[in-house]
């Protein structure tokens, strides 16, 4: 019989002595507990990108702050209720490390992105290229395109 | 075939730790991923794969939203509810991430009680992680004919200001609503297996020959908490930038 059990990490009712059950293909148990912190945390950092943007919190307070929630969220995620946390590392550095590959490609992005911009407003002017529609209704936030 | 010897003679050999663990799994035999079974090790590996398919879609989504000369429309206000009279900024999204939030957490109760083989409530959280996923279906659904119906927002134009929003609205929520859609109707499919004791009696699912077990509530538990993690990153980057 395959041995589907968790880990038991608490005193809940394993049915193996730990020693025997080191090489086993394993299941991720671990206490409620630790899961409803990390909902709970959740929670608080989804209100608090939110009120970023309710109190129009604006310029690089506004991005850093909502660069900071996202990773802490995704890291949570990541790390707890997908349960990175617990795996071995042969895994962890397998999943985890090509994504950051995609730094490169943020980084040609933004770098072509500023060009093309340059290109747009040297040869075309920012004249011509207003909307057909009413003139923009946000003057309170700055065009967060620039400011990259 | 007996599942426990798949991981061969690691039995009597310790595993090693950190990273002199690393080289060891890497240079064994048979398998890298110990203490993983392979239909987990498998669904990150395809997760790794979504993770580069939504990047792209957002780092396109930087590169012509950077690019554009027109001013981009105000997600804050195109996202917003007027709730007794009063427009409260992005509010439809703010409840969709605090639905997936939650979807998350009930799934993650679902896996625990899975592996403690409790299958009514096992039943229980995954039909109420379907429910609130087919939630968060049902507000985009009502947000994309919002815009589409009453704000004429179009993928090659609309009139509140740069003509690539839509394009990337559509896009990026359009491909992140079909992960979530294909989220709960596997959630369904595995809540029913868990019910019927399926996995109790290591019924083989209908794709594979293997037998099912409780891991399988696990796999589903990483797709459904990746769809939540692409959440995070489309409600940072496209809704609050």
């Amino acid at each position: 019989m395959a041995h589907a059990e968790g880990q038991h990490h608490a005193a809940a009712a394993g049915h193996h002595a730990p020693a025997a059950g080191e090489a086993h293909v394993e299941g991720q148990q671990h206490p409620l507990g630790i899961y409803f912190k990390i909902w709970g945390l959740l929670f608080v950092l989804s209100t608090l990108s939110y009120l970023v943007d309710y109190f129009h919190v604006q310029g690089y307070l506004r991005w850093t702050l909502i660069i900071i929630f996202m990773l802490l969220k995704a890291g949570l995620i990541v790390a707890v209720f997908m349960h990175m946390l617990w795996e071995r590392l042969a895994m962890v550095y397998a999943i985890l490390l090509p994504p950051l590959l995609l730094l490169v490609l943020l980084a040609i992005g933004a770098g072509e992105a500023d060009y093309t911009f340059l290109t747009r407003t040297t040869f075309f002017g920012k004249a011509n290229a207003a909307p057909a529609a009413p003139a923009p209704q946000q003057p309170q936030r700055p065009q967060p395109a620039q400011k990259q | 075939m007996n599942q426990t010897s798949s991981s061969g003679t690691a039995e009597t050999v310790p595993l090693a730790p950190g990273i002199e663990g690393v080289v060891a799994d890497w240079s064994s035999d048979q398998r890298a991923f110990k203490k993983v079974p392979w239909g987990k090790a498998m669904m990150w590996i395809f997760l790794l794969s979504d993770t580069f398919i939504f990047s792209s879609f957002l780092i396109s989504y930087m590169t012509v939203r950077i690019s554009t000369t027109v001013p981009w429309p105000n997600p804050s206000e195109v996202f917003g509810l007027e709730v007794g009279g009063v427009e409260v900024p992005l509010l439809l999204i703010a409840i969709m991430t605090f639905v997936l939030i939650s979807s998350s957490g009930t799934m993650v109760l679902a896996v625990n009680y899975g592996y403690r083989k409790d299958k009514v409530k096992t039943f229980i959280f995954l039909l109420l992680t379907a429910a609130l996923g087919a939630t968060f279906v049902g507000m985009q659904a009502f947000e994309w004919s919002k815009l589409i119906f009453h704000e004429g927002i179009r993928p090659w134009g609309n009139p509140l200001g740069a003509a690539q929003f839509g394009a990337s609205f559509f896009m990026i929520t359009g491909f992140h609503g079909t992960h979530v859609s294909i989220g709960v109707i596997f959630l369904i499919i595995v809540a029913v297996k868990v019910l019927r004791g399926d996995l109790d009696k290591m019924k083989p699912g209908f794709m594979t020959g293997r037998k099912g077990t409780y891991e399988i509530v696990e796999t589903m538990g990483l797709y459904w908490h990746f769809v939540d993690l692409v959440w995070v990153f489309i409600f940072a980057v496209f809704y609050l930038w």
